[in-house]
């Protein structure tokens, strides 16, 4: 059994909050300097090339990348031999969101549904747990700007609709968001399991690298057809034309019940924010 | 595609020969609003009670802005979509607003109140709020400040890049998404 203390986590999770939110993931900065280069309609080399430079002033000024610095979404997985020493890890985990947002100067987007209230420091944070063998605690977390998630969508297929409809589905909803959700997007995709379990898969998703592959050569394929297809659409970057309208699709996959064929699609925007810590 | 060098207020003069693809620069005052804002102008309106800014010739940002350090007048300020706003901008339009800064796609009948009152819709690059907070060279709130980052401020800004997405004469530069060949 190992002991992590609240105070640790407190600091891990402050500490990645910031940093997500100023520091552009490689991968991400890698794909959009690629479609930099590979652009040749002047108004989408120069959206990307704004994005690049936003991306290094946020890194030297300390300012945010986005406004939006989002929901505190988290996927923790939670080592059966870990035990916190003084306190819940739920309670750990918010308070660092709420350290991090405030001492990283980032706006606070959480607000009663009805009257529209502002929470004043962007809690609660959205926290996914998963209990898992080992002695480690690892804390994934994700900047969720509203953007992007207003163009999500989840879906109940028919059995009979197969890959086709889920095809036909994601590529319509990227074509419909358009503009709005801030292109070049990542399309998260969640397929099977049920109706929340494919939202939650649709969002783990978009925790992996831009440039990685799927490991099942057959959801890799969908994945890279899917991404081959919707950049065929031609919205660009800020809707504005071009070949980049998405930079990576990810799916994944959980067996569902016989009647079913859920899927999900969340919509991530090229402020694609996400850390990762192991404690 | 032209370049525009624009003050705010903007005049019909200023933005008539503006087109859908054009950059325009714009220096001195515009104001934040975004969704709850927006209401609060509305209910305003519908009370027969004063706006807490002059509408004519006015610009609106939707913007909800992150808080400033130390030193600076305002965090990151890049723009929020734009279709949240389309039930009330109509009405502000018809009252005088001349533009609004944005991302996204706007309503046909946000479009046609454009075109029928001589008004334009800029976009401003989305996610690019560091960048464009660093041309915002004061910040003051005005009106709503229990709202936080949704309060309506008055930015002064100086050359802040902004490109005509819907123009006064119908002109909309957003590509249409070509699904026949994405479906193939």
């Amino acid at each position: 059994m190992r002991t992590l203390t609240k105070a640790t986590i407190v600091d891990a999770v402050s500490a990645m909050c910031i940093d997500a939110n100023q520091n552009l993931p490689a991968d991400v900065l890698a794909a959009l300097q690629q479609a930099k280069d590979r652009e040749t309609a002047p108004a989408a080399k120069e959206i990307l090339r704004q994005l690049l430079e936003n991306a290094e002033l946020a890194k030297t000024t300390g300012l945010p990348l986005c406004q939006d610095c989002g929901l505190g979404v988290f996927f923790v997985e939670l080592g059966e031999d870990v035990h916190i020493a003084d306190g819940s890890l739920r309670e750990a985990i918010n308070a660092g969101m709420v350290q991090g947002y405030k001492d990283g100067f980032l706006r606070k987007s959480t607000c009663d549904p009805f009257t529209r209230k502002n929470v004043g420091d962007n809690s609660p944070a959205i926290i996914h747990f998963d209990i898992v063998p080992g002695d480690t605690l690892k804390i994934c977390m994700m900047a969720k700007g509203g953007g992007s998630e207003n163009m999500s969508r989840v879906m109940m297929l028919t059995p009979a609709q197969g890959f086709p409809g889920i095809r036909e589905f994601v590529i319509r909803r990227v074509a419909e968001a358009g503009s709005n959700p801030c292109p070049p997007v990542l399309v998260g995709v969640g397929i099977g399991g049920n109706f929340e379990l494919a939202a939650i898969n649709s969002k783990k998703a978009l925790m992996r690298a831009v440039d990685d592959t799927h490991p099942d050569p057959a959801v890799a394929a969908m994945e890279a057809d899917l991404l081959t297809s919707i950049n065929r659409l031609g919205i660009g970057p800020m809707g504005l034309g071009g070949a980049t309208t998405c930079l990576g699709v990810k799916i994944k996959v959980a067996p569902c019940h016989l009647a079913s064929l859920p899927l999900a699609v969340n919509i991530q925007c090229h402020s694609a924010r996400h850390k990762e810590v192991i404690l | 595609m032209a370049e525009y060098h624009l003050t705010t207020p903007l005049s019909e003069a200023d933005v008539l020969p503006l087109r859908a693809g054009d950059v325009v620069y714009l220096t001195g005052s515009i104001y934040t609003g975004r969704d709850a804002a927006h209401k609060r102008l509305i209910d305003a309106l519908d009370a027969g009670q004063p706006l807490p800014f002059d509408l004519t010739g006015a610009v609106i940002y939707y913007v909800g802005p992150s808080p400033a350090r130390p030193g600076r007048p305002i965090g990151a300020a890049g723009p929020t979509t734009s279709y949240r706003m389309d039930s009330f901008a109509p009405r502000l339009i018809e009252l005088g607003l001349r533009g609004m800064i944005g991302k996204g796609m706007r309503s046909s009948e946000v479009k046609a109140s454009m075109v029928a009152h001589k008004a334009v819709y800029f976009g401003a690059t989305g996610g690019a709020g560091a960048l464009l907070g660093l041309r915002i060279k004061a910040a003051k709130v005005i009106a709503y400040e229990d709202l936080g980052p949704e309060a309506v401020r008055e930015l002064t800004v100086e050359n802040f890049p902004v490109l005509v997405i819907n123009d006064s004469q119908g002109g909309d530069l957003y590509a249409t998404p070509d699904l026949e060949a994405a479906l193939g």
